[in-house]
């Protein structure tokens, strides 16, 4: 007898989109807090840019302190994806004005999600993957 | 003629014994379970008899900032004073039910979780006052791992000059290749910290970057 191979279940989730001009006036903290405040609804989010090294190692601090403190919250699973500027001088030239114009790295995607729903963020130069738990 | 000859030999020697006497501050950063802990303590035990902490197969082991001063590494008859930093590994995800797989029971596993948690907030905190940081990853796991993109942007943000430290070149699976196209603007030197190889390399390129400092 050929035993049926179960596909367990998977949790309920959801994605959220957030484009640059909805994080775009908001200082470092305002927007580390919308962040956060999104991830722990259970919501995997995409942001349109990315954040500045200094937002991300901090989005990193204020995830670490509220492990333990918030029920069920074990950290998040973070990656962005962004042109890595081998475009020639003037591609890189013109992405730079458009950069500084738009406030932001707004060609850039940045997804998180809470680690109790994705499993891991797999990437290579080539394509990005999302693992979820079951 | 003599009278420079004078000067210079008198400016020499003074630029000399200051520079001995600057102390340059050499963090060791990276995800868990890399081998920062096994590089800092091979350097410490071979230049001062000493290691900075213990090593162990569950992640998290470090989860404090250690360091050890006046560390004077000889390098072909060059003499340079650090201070070295082991800092706890930097993650993005801490859940002690993964510490339960390594036979710890479920109250010392969250009392690992717990301390790991502040560990990684300790080391970020200390990104700030590193004169040098070595960036140490494991050759058999995948580089692009945002946290080491995001710790390298930070210091690049700082201008703190890093070096990419490729560990466990011992194993089957290691790949330096693969991390040097994941971080192609910065030297990386393979070597296995636990067997003590290629560690030549490894002090050329700190003396190097210290120079500049």
């Amino acid at each position: 007898m050929v035993k049926k191979k179960s596909l367990g279940k998977i949790r309920g989730f959801s994605m959220q989109f957030l484009p640059y001009s909805e994080i775009r006036g908001l200082d470092s903290s305002q927007r580390i807090r919308k962040i956060l405040n999104i991830v722990l609804g259970n919501n995997i989010l995409i942001i349109q840019g990315r954040l500045q090294p200094g937002e991300e190692t901090r989005l990193i601090e204020d995830t670490m302190a509220m492990i333990g403190h918030v029920k069920n919250f074990k950290g998040i699973e973070l990656a962005v994806i962004s042109g890595n500027g081998n475009g020639g001088v003037f591609r890189n030239f013109r992405s730079n004005i458009v950069n500084a114009i738009a406030g932001g790295d707004i060609g850039a995607l940045t997804i998180i999600g809470p680690a109790t729903i994705v499993k891991e963020i797999k990437r290579n130069p080539r394509k990005i993957e999302l693992l979820l738990k079951r | 003629m003599v009278a420079n000859i004078i000067k210079n030999f008198f400016r020499r020697i003074f630029s000399n014994i200051f520079k001995q006497k600057k102390e340059l501050k050499l963090g060791f950063y990276g995800p868990p379970n890399a081998g920062k802990t096994s590089l800092a303590n091979r350097i410490c035990k071979d230049f001062t008899g000493k290691e900075i902490g213990t090593v162990s197969k569950i992640p998290h082991e470090t989860r404090n900032v250690q360091f050890k001063e006046k560390v004077e590494i000889d390098y072909k008859g060059k003499k340079m004073t650090f201070k070295i930093i082991d800092t706890p590994g930097i993650a993005t995800k801490i859940d002690y039910e993964d510490f339960l797989k390594f036979r710890l029971n479920k109250k010392d596993a969250k009392v690992r979780a717990k301390e790991a948690t502040q560990g990684v907030i300790e080391s970020i905190k200390w990104l700030d006052d590193m004169d040098i940081v070595v960036i140490v990853l494991d050759a058999t796991q995948n580089p692009y791992n945002q946290v080491n993109i995001t710790i390298i942007g930070n210091l690049v943000a700082r201008k703190i000059p890093v070096l990419i430290i490729a560990n466990k070149i011992d194993l089957r699976k290691a790949n330096i290749k693969k991390i040097e196209s994941a971080f192609p603007e910065y030297d990386v030197v393979g070597i296995s910290a636990r067997y003590g190889k290629n560690l030549e390399e490894f002090y050329e390129s700190v003396f190097k970057l210290a120079k500049n400092v």
